[in-house]
């Protein structure tokens, strides 16, 4: 069981951005075990290319984030590979290989990275896919399930070795509002039954409210974070008018 | 109304040629880029060949040969018939039937077999990778790949260029029987040769050599195919045209190396006296 409260990453310094272009600079923020952590900020505000940086998806201008006390950022390819094994991501839209069933996405890792026998594997992903309820989609293709189940199953994929980390990059985009809320149940029973400290990047306030324990939020012209701290208290008693009205889903009005 | 500002056709042409050069170099350091992690991998591979998916191979297989192999024999039959077809009319203004049999089979075994089948399996199988490849870039899937700790080259690259080394090789052995076929269904229907009359012809003429050396070709043309149909479609942009424009360019970028280098491999033929 991770140790509570220990950091399990850190960002450092980080400036991220596409070819020449700066999309964020100065980040520097800690996720500790058990935490269900936010990455916040309105469209173009580079969430989801902070996350991509953060995955080692992408090399970073300056700064590092170590992931388990391990740089992501500085490691050899094959520590890069290792430490990418121990945590798990949803993407989006799922991400599942459209050429596999749900239960050979399942097993990808499964057969690649463990000794478990052919009965074995079926076993863990018939238990992941109860799970995130969708038991008896083994045998499906992907492109045969809706937006929410793909992403349930992109999230069984994520859980097929255990990992105690777990990154959600815009778990409700494009959900309906209940699939959305049962999604957010489900990401919170996997932080109280197994202690995953989660990283979601998002902009629904019904989820940051919801299941987020700490928020950190991007502002597109700050190119920075503007505001960290617990997104209710942040809601309430923040200072700065483009946060306040962020979090109150007030049109912010930069001529005021 | 606004001005247009005209833009001096002498700087447009800089321009252009400016942007043109920049793509070209992108284009070449992206590909030198690949071309290594491609060995990487491909040490990897060998040092743990288990990395490798055989039902993945297996799939780009029948994908590259076993569903190409009817519109190749087609296709390839073609060819011989309309060789068969020329070659008939000039022969039969000197008298020269029988040497039917050695035009078409040169051309087909030496040239148009290997060519015409590299056409066939860019169109098919070069375009299927880039577009493959552009739409898992789109969904994230290559993203979710890495970040499961799988190398794409070895999951997505090494597989189809494996398969393809293997089928297009055997794709040019049919399409050049098919050949020999069109033109001795011409040499006999058209012209007064007996069947027995053409085959001993074309046995005499074409050494097993002649075929060989038209099938090492198809190797190089299965790696230019393979390689750019999957390099296309990694430099693919994360949206539906820049899929579709991966897919054209994978078809072009293939069609234009594979004569590029048909031309070399024919020179260097020559050369080595075959």
């Amino acid at each position: 069981m991770p140790e509570k409260g220990k950091i399990i990453v850190e960002v450092e310094n980080l400036s991220v951005g596409y070819e020449e272009t700066v999309v964020l600079e100065k980040i520097n923020f800690t996720v500790k075990t058990g935490e269900v952590f936010g990455i916040l900020g309105g469209s173009g505000a580079g969430k989801s290319t902070l996350l991509k940086h953060m995955l080692g998806l992408y090399p970073p201008f300056t700064g590092d984030v170590r992931i388990f006390d391990k740089s992501i950022i500085n490691s050899s390819d094959v520590e890069k590979d290792r430490l990418m094994r121990s945590f798990g991501v949803t993407y989006q839209g799922g991400a599942l290989l459209g050429s596999l069933t749900v239960g050979e996405n399942i097993a990808l890792p499964l057969e690649a990275y463990t000794d478990l026998n052919k009965h074995d594997i079926l076993k863990v992903i018939q238990e992941k896919l109860a799970l995130v309820d969708l038991r008896g989609t083994e045998n499906v293709m992907p492109a045969e399930l809706s937006g929410g189940m793909k992403k349930r199953a992109g999230l069984a994929r994520a859980l097929a070795l255990d990992p105690e980390l777990l990154f959600f990059d815009e778990p409700s985009a494009g959900l309906d509002p209940i699939t959305s809320v049962e999604l957010d149940e489900l990401i919170l029973r996997l932080r109280n039954q197994f202690d995953t400290t989660i990283v979601i990047v998002t902009h629904e306030l019904a989820s940051v409210f919801g299941i987020i324990d700490t928020v950190i939020m991007l502002d597109k012209k700050a190119k920075t974070i503007v505001a960290e701290g617990d997104p209710k208290v942040l809601r309430d008693t923040s200072t700065s008018q483009w946060v306040h009205d962020f979090l109150n889903r007030e049109e912010h009005n930069t001529v005021k | 109304m606004e001005d247009h500002k005209k833009q001096n056709p002498l700087v447009d042409m800089v321009e252009k040629i400016g942007v043109a050069a920049n793509t070209i170099s992108n284009d070449f350091c992206f590909f030198v880029s690949f071309l290594g992690q491609l060995l990487m991998a491909t040490k990897d591979v060998i040092r743990h060949p288990s990395k490798l998916r055989g039902k993945d191979i297996l799939y780009y297989m029948d994908l590259c040969g076993s569903q190409a192999l009817p519109i190749v024999l087609c296709i390839c039959y073609l060819m011989g018939v309309i060789l068969g077809f020329q070659f008939a009319l000039q022969a039969q203004k000197v008298g020269a039937e029988i040497y039917v049999a050695d035009g078409v089979g040169f051309s087909i075994l030496k040239e148009l077999g290997p060519f015409m089948v590299a056409i066939i399996c860019t169109g098919r199988a070069g375009s299927a990778f880039a577009a493959e490849i552009g739409t898992m870039k789109v969904n994230e899937e290559i993203s979710a790949l890495q970040t499961m700790g799988f190398n794409p080259i070895v999951f997505l690259v090494i597989p189809k260029l494996l398969a393809m080394l293997f089928t297009l090789p055997i794709l040019i052995v049919f399409g050049d029987l098919a050949g020999l076929l069109g033109g001795f269904t011409v040499g006999v229907s058209m012209m007064d040769l007996t069947p027995v009359a053409y085959i001993d012809r074309t046995f005499e003429v074409l050494i097993p050599s002649t075929m060989v050396m038209g099938v090492l070709k198809g190797l190089v043309f299965a790696v230019i195919i393979s390689l750019v149909g999957c390099i296309r479609g990694f430099q693919s942009t994360s949206d539906a045209q820049g899929v579709g424009r991966a897919t054209t360019s994978a078809v072009v970028t293939s069609i234009f190396l594979v004569v590029v280098s048909d031309a070399i491999l024919t020179r260097l033929y020559t050369m080595w006296g075959y």
